[in-house]
């Protein structure tokens, strides 16, 4: 299925999708894998997988904290590509969450046949706009790949128009000012920015905001396309560091707390 | 410093940053879209500040009454009889605060208040841009919050001091390797929540447009001075400058001036840590290898997945994984020449201006002078001008763990590594 599709079927269920974030290698590779298809099997609609990067500027501490202790037990982005295979299989669209230098350094064309040949979906790029992006979406359209750029409430309507209409898949709403990481409150920007996206793209709106529970994904399911979800899915690992199965079930009822408020809006 | 040369050169960037364009060039702006908008801004807002006479004329002022410049050209005659060259040292060791940055923080702090803003942040590895922007935002009246690696706040106590004395927060950073990268992670993390009223005073020619080329613009000062004093008092232009390199503000504070002389020969000089063989190093330009790193195309320390590699070097000045981009693109195409000198090579060449001029230069600024002493002997009887960055007051405790300074004179039985007063060092072969 294409992260497209998946939109679309979210929104013929009268619905947003629910999009979950975790990094590759945390608490290993394998167990990334493992609670990735958890997510999957508790109803995420959508996976981004996190390459973990020496340099985070847009990370809290709490994927800063797991990406850095994926990179210390040594993940490499070979590892990042069999996660996407891995989790790609199970059918739900699977993209790559990624700063840009390890792209770059792999080389731009060879990351998006890989990723390709793994059965990814496409890169969500929290530091790579699309002026800066030439090689990028050549190879990303070659190989027909989501190319998924951010906007934010800083970002003028010039920018927006020029950044949705440069993705593809569907296009990433940083809702705060700030880095990732869960918050209690929701914010009052988020609504605007997804007006002014839509006012000049069709494409699917996933809006970021520090979402940790039902209610707060419902609230943000009453004006967005897809809720995305990363820093509380990390949380409910790093909370478990010495029993894997308590991480899994957390996950479970985490995504299942998610996934229901995707439904209430 | 009334006189002001041309502004551009023909080495610059285009408008969006870029030097030597975008498919093959350094530079650029790899940056979250959160902080494009700020960018901008600040783009528009330092290219017409250059372009108002007043803000220069304000600019220059500040320097001169405030920060003590211009800097005086010195001809180093002991020093230069004893290595065979005639070399010049740009005295930027005698501005206030100490460093040639007190330049870059008094032009960016005048640029936020024309901008209307009220708090600054910075990044600093061992302290001297931290204290440097303390000063400027006691200076100018803003609000200042220092981001330093929590490695660096204990080894650096007596600069943390100096910053809390000027009125500035310092927060110690405990991500990632807890250096100055990290620190500069984090003031990119408090940046994206606080744009619309907090100014990044960004430490060295770095970063994302218009960061290399505002901080050169605001650094050149050096080299702008450093021309018309060495005309006017020997005559004729060095035959070959040099400064010392790690993000590299000196360095081109020093170079711009000259790059489109084209008879003038351009040395930056890297910090070779304990020997680039050894890979414990920060030359970064040397080992060549292209990526992305605070949101710039440049030569970046990076492992085979891009992952950024720890530097080392015994300047903390110096010890930075990247490089700005106009160095990198300088290196490139081959204006100027990047050549590593390694920790040994400064402390002795600390040691020698020491003691045949009674200058003490930072450890960053003894890359330069080592490198010189090496330019004196392929160059006999020529003209050499260096950047004497900064003094040397701040490595005092580096310099007495590495020399053992005073165990000799307190009866120990270890003698200093020093030892006699006119121990030979600094061999320039």
């Amino acid at each position: 299925m294409s992260t497209r599709t998946a939109f679309e079927k979210a929104r013929s269920e009268d619905r947003a999708a629910l999009v979950g974030y975790l990094p590759a290698g945390y608490p290993d590779v394998p167990g990334a894998i493992d609670a990735l298809r958890t997510m999957v099997d508790a109803g995420c609609d959508v996976i981004e997988i996190g390459l973990p990067y020496s340099d985070p500027v847009m990370d809290g501490p709490t994927i800063q904290a797991a990406a850095q202790q994926a990179l210390e037990r040594g993940v490499r982005t070979a590892d990042v590509l069999r996660t996407v295979e891995a989790v790609a299989a199970t059918g739900t669209p699977t993209l790559v969450m990624t700063y840009w230098n390890p792209v770059e350094h792999y080389g731009v064309a060879r990351f998006a046949r890989d990723l390709a040949s793994a059965g990814g979906a496409g890169l969500i790029t929290p530091d790579l706009t699309p002026d800066s992006a030439t090689d990028w979406i050549a190879a990303a359209d070659e190989h027909d790949l989501d190319k998924v750029f951010l906007v934010a409430p800083s970002s003028t309507d010039a920018r927006i128009t020029m950044t949705t209409a440069a993705c593809r898949g569907f296009v990433y709403a940083t809702a705060v000012m700030g880095v990732t990481g869960t918050r209690t409150t929701t914010s009052d920007l988020a609504g605007p920015l997804v007006a002014r996206a839509k006012a000049v793209t069709d494409l699917p709106i996933g809006v970021g905001l520090g979402v940790s529970d039902g209610d707060q994904a419902a609230e943000v399911a009453s004006y967005a396309d897809g809720v995305i979800v990363g820093s509380a899915f990390v949380r409910a690992l790093l909370d478990h560091p010495d029993d894997r199965a308590a991480g899994l079930r957390a996950l479970t009822i985490l995504t299942e707390d998610l996934a229901g408020g995707v439904r209430r809006a | 410093m009334t006189t002001r040369p041309e502004r551009t050169t023909t080495y610059d960037a285009d408008a969006l940053g870029w030097f030597g364009g975008p498919e093959r060039g350094f530079g650029g702006r790899f940056m979250p879209e959160a902080l494009v908008a700020a960018l901008d801004e600040l783009t528009v807002a330092w290219q017409e500040a250059m372009a108002d006479p007043a803000f220069v004329a304000e600019f220059d002022a500040i320097l001169r009454e405030y920060g003590g410049l211009p800097s005086p050209l010195y001809y180093a005659e002991r020093l230069s009889k004893k290595v065979g060259a005639r070399i010049l040292l740009k005295r930027e060791d005698l501005n206030h605060t100490g460093a040639h940055k007190i330049r870059n923080v008094l032009g960016q702090a005048l640029l936020t208040k024309r901008m209307g803003k009220t708090r600054v942040i910075a990044e600093t590895g061992a302290g001297q841009h931290g204290v440097a922007s303390a000063t400027a935002a006691a200076y100018f009246g803003l609000d200042c919050t220092v981001y330093m690696g929590s490695v660096d706040t204990r080894r650096q106590a007596l600069n943390v001091a100096r910053m809390n004395l000027l009125g500035a927060k310092v927060v110690a950073v405990d991500s990632g390797s807890a250096t100055l990268k990290d620190a500069i992670n984090e003031a990119l993390r408090d940046w994206v929540a606080s744009v619309d009223h907090t100014a990044y005073l960004f430490g060295t020619a770095a970063g994302p447009h218009p960061f290399p080329s505002m901080v050169r613009d605001f650094c050149r000062g050096i080299g702008d001075e450093a021309r018309a004093q060495c005309l006017e008092q020997f005559g004729a232009l060095p035959d070959a400058i040099a400064a010392c390199v790690g993000g590299g503000s000196n360095a081109i504070g020093l170079f711009t001036a000259f790059l489109d002389d084209e008879d003038v020969a351009i040395y930056g000089f890297e910090a070779g840590g304990e020997g680039f063989e050894t890979g414990r190093h920060a030359a970064t330009i040397h080992a060549g290898d292209r990526g992305v790193l605070h949101g710039a195309r440049t030569f970046v320390l990076q492992d085979e997945d891009g992952q950024t590699i720890e530097s080392h070097s015994i300047s903390a000045g110096l010890d930075y994984p990247g490089v700005g981009p106009q160095h990198s693109y300088l290196a490139d195409i081959k204006r100027a020449t990047y050549l590593p000198v390694t920790d040994d090579e400064a402390m002795d060449a600390m040691a020698l201006l020491a003691r045949t001029e009674g200058i003490i230069p930072a450890i960053e600024s003894a890359h330069a002078v080592a490198g010189a002493l090496r330019l004196a002997a392929e160059r006999p009887g020529q003209t050499i001008l260096v950047n004497l960055s900064g003094r040397g007051d701040k490595d005092m405790g580096t310099a007495i763990d590495y020399f053992r300074l005073g165990e000799a004179e307190a009866g120990s039985d270890r003698q200093s590594r020093l030892g006699r007063p006119d121990v030979e060092t600094g061999d320039p072969a």
